[in-house]
């Protein structure tokens, strides 16, 4: 095992002509919870795309077990073993709910997760697995979005704001699945506004503001006042 | 009983319509690219089928065998090299390279082969008739019918029951979160072009039986593609079926009225269809 999966450094990243990172550096480490928090618009979904290859990227900034993948497609960055659960959970609304799962398990990664694990993880969606992704509620929908994530057995799974929209009750339910997810060996970077869950869940946290890292360190001995700080720059 | 033969007649047309536009539909389900060379394409099929045929002395319908391949693999190899690289978010740049591969297309066509009219010889096939009750029924036109519905069904069952079929919906879905899948657009795209010219090989090899063509008949037949799946709904094959079938019936009841007043009426049933259903009879629900 290395001791870095991911390491970013010192990326700048956008859209078009617009730059959303300057100059981000981030690790995760085998087994780990990353918490990213930041106020709208602070870059976190660029971080995400970057990562997983749907923003281009040329310099060596994004490394995967040292191995430079800036270069490389979305395609083979899943190959790799990097999943990412979009913000807005973006589902295939032309497919069924089992086969936005089975086309999840498309790069044919071995590892723990199956059709049958995840109907364990998410009993509900068993039940509804004919229907189109189009007529499950919201919470429903985000479970199809992490469980096409897991299909494909990834190594590290980014979740983007997977809270956004959802009524506190399904949020509690979907974190609660998270334990069970990680216990696997998976690390994981969880992208979240609600920073006392983020907190509870990870256990380093990446603050950033405005495109850059405003605060990095221990979810656990991080105060409110330093969070405030590094979220608002005040 | 003119008319029912009329009828009859005009529904075998249609399966003819309906081959020419379900590689259209296709392309155009699974990456909402618009092909204007689409016609000339056709065209290529029959002169491709009818150099085959000549050099190595086989029926049109045997040549189609390894005409089918042929445009299949032309099909991935221009997507890859040269379609791929237009599309984006953009739907400007792929129909202005389509339209330029359009004239490339006929006037290579032009010089390869004259202008002179072609056709495909397919013996007594062309000739040949079934006797159903009162009607004569060509035996042509009903395997060009009985070929497209079974073109159509298994496209359906392809694009329903299949991984691949799996892989163009999700990437006509979201092109990028398929990306995210491992699915490689670019490959996607070109399986989708590759499957959409074989479909064309077929349609081509019948139209060069049924009529005599030359490089400059492609733009005609697309028009005819592009209304087939317009009345029928986009992105819905049975839809482009039924629309084949509406429009080859609008022009042999145009066409009993007066015979210059055929391709008119198929063109004004179009427009009265559109005019009523902007999306089609038959449009897929999303």
């Amino acid at each position: 095992m290395p001791d870095v999966l991911l390491s970013v450094d010192g990326l700048d990243a956008g859209y078009d002509d617009f730059q959303a990172l300057f100059g981000v550096s981030m690790e995760v480490h085998p087994g780990e919870v990353i918490a990213v928090i930041g106020a709208n618009g602070a870059g976190k979904t660029t971080l995400m795309r970057s990562v997983s290859g749907l923003i281009k990227n040329t310099g060596p900034q994004i490394r995967w077990k040292g191995q430079d993948i800036g270069a490389l497609r979305a395609d083979q960055i899943a190959h790799l073993g990097v999943a990412l659960v979009p913000e807005g959970r973006l589902l295939f609304q032309s497919l069924s709910v089992e086969e936005n799962l089975i086309i999840g398990g498309r790069t044919g990664r071995k590892g723990p997760w199956n059709l049958r694990r995840i109907y364990e993880l998410f009993p509900i969606l068993e039940e509804r697995r004919n229907v189109s992704s189009t007529s499950l509620s919201g919470g429903q929908q985000q479970m199809v979005a992490i469980g096409r994530a897991l299909m494909s057995n990834p190594e590290l799974m980014m979740m983007d704001e997977i809270s956004l929209g959802l009524a506190p009750v399904i949020i509690k339910s979907i974190y609660a699945a998270l334990p069970g997810i990680v216990g696997e060996g998976l690390s994981a970077v969880v992208v979240e506004q609600d920073i006392a869950k983020a907190l509870q869940v990870s256990s380093r946290v990446y603050c950033l503001q405005e495109g850059r890292v405003s605060l990095q360190g221990a979810s656990q001995g991080i105060s409110r006042d330093e969070i405030s700080r590094a979220y608002f720059g005040v | 009983m003119d008319w029912i033969n009329a009828i009859v007649q005009g529904t075998l047309l249609g399966g003819l319509y309906a081959l020419f536009a379900a590689g259209l539909s296709l392309i155009f389900g699974v990456m909402r690219l618009v092909n204007i060379a689409h016609g000339d394409l056709i065209v290529l099929a029959a002169y491709v089928c009818l150099t085959v045929a000549v050099m190595l002395g086989l029926h049109p319908l045997v040549a189609l065998g390894l005409v089918m391949p042929i445009m299949a693999a032309l099909g991935y190899v221009l997507q890859r090299v040269i379609l791929n690289r237009t599309m984006g978010g953009d739907i400007l740049p792929p129909l202005l390279v389509t339209f330029g591969l359009s004239v490339i297309l006929q006037n290579s066509l032009l010089m390869a082969y004259s202008a002179d009219p072609q056709k495909l010889q397919a013996g007594a096939l062309e000739t040949m008739s079934i006797e159903i009750g009162p009607l004569a029924v060509g035996t042509l036109p009903l395997i060009v019918f009985a070929t497209a519905v079974l073109v159509i069904a298994a496209l359906q069952w392809m694009f329903y029951h299949t991984a691949l079929g799996r892989a163009f919906r999700a990437t006509s879905d979201r092109q990028d979160i398929a990306q995210l899948m491992g699915l490689n657009r670019s490959h996607v795209f070109g399986l989708a072009m590759a499957l959409a010219l074989a479909v064309t090989a077929i349609a081509g090899v019948f139209l060069g039986i049924k009529t005599s063509f030359d490089p400059s008949i492609g733009g005609s037949r697309l028009i005819f593609g592009f209304e087939a799946v317009i009345i029928g709904g986009l992105g819905n094959l049975w839809g482009t079926l039924a629309g084949g079938v509406i429009l080859g019936i609008s022009q042999t009841i145009g066409a009993k009225f007066h015979p210059g007043f055929q391709i008119l009426a198929g063109h004004l049933v179009f427009l009265a269809i559109i005019a009523v259903r902007p999306r089609g009879l038959f449009p897929r629900v999303d």
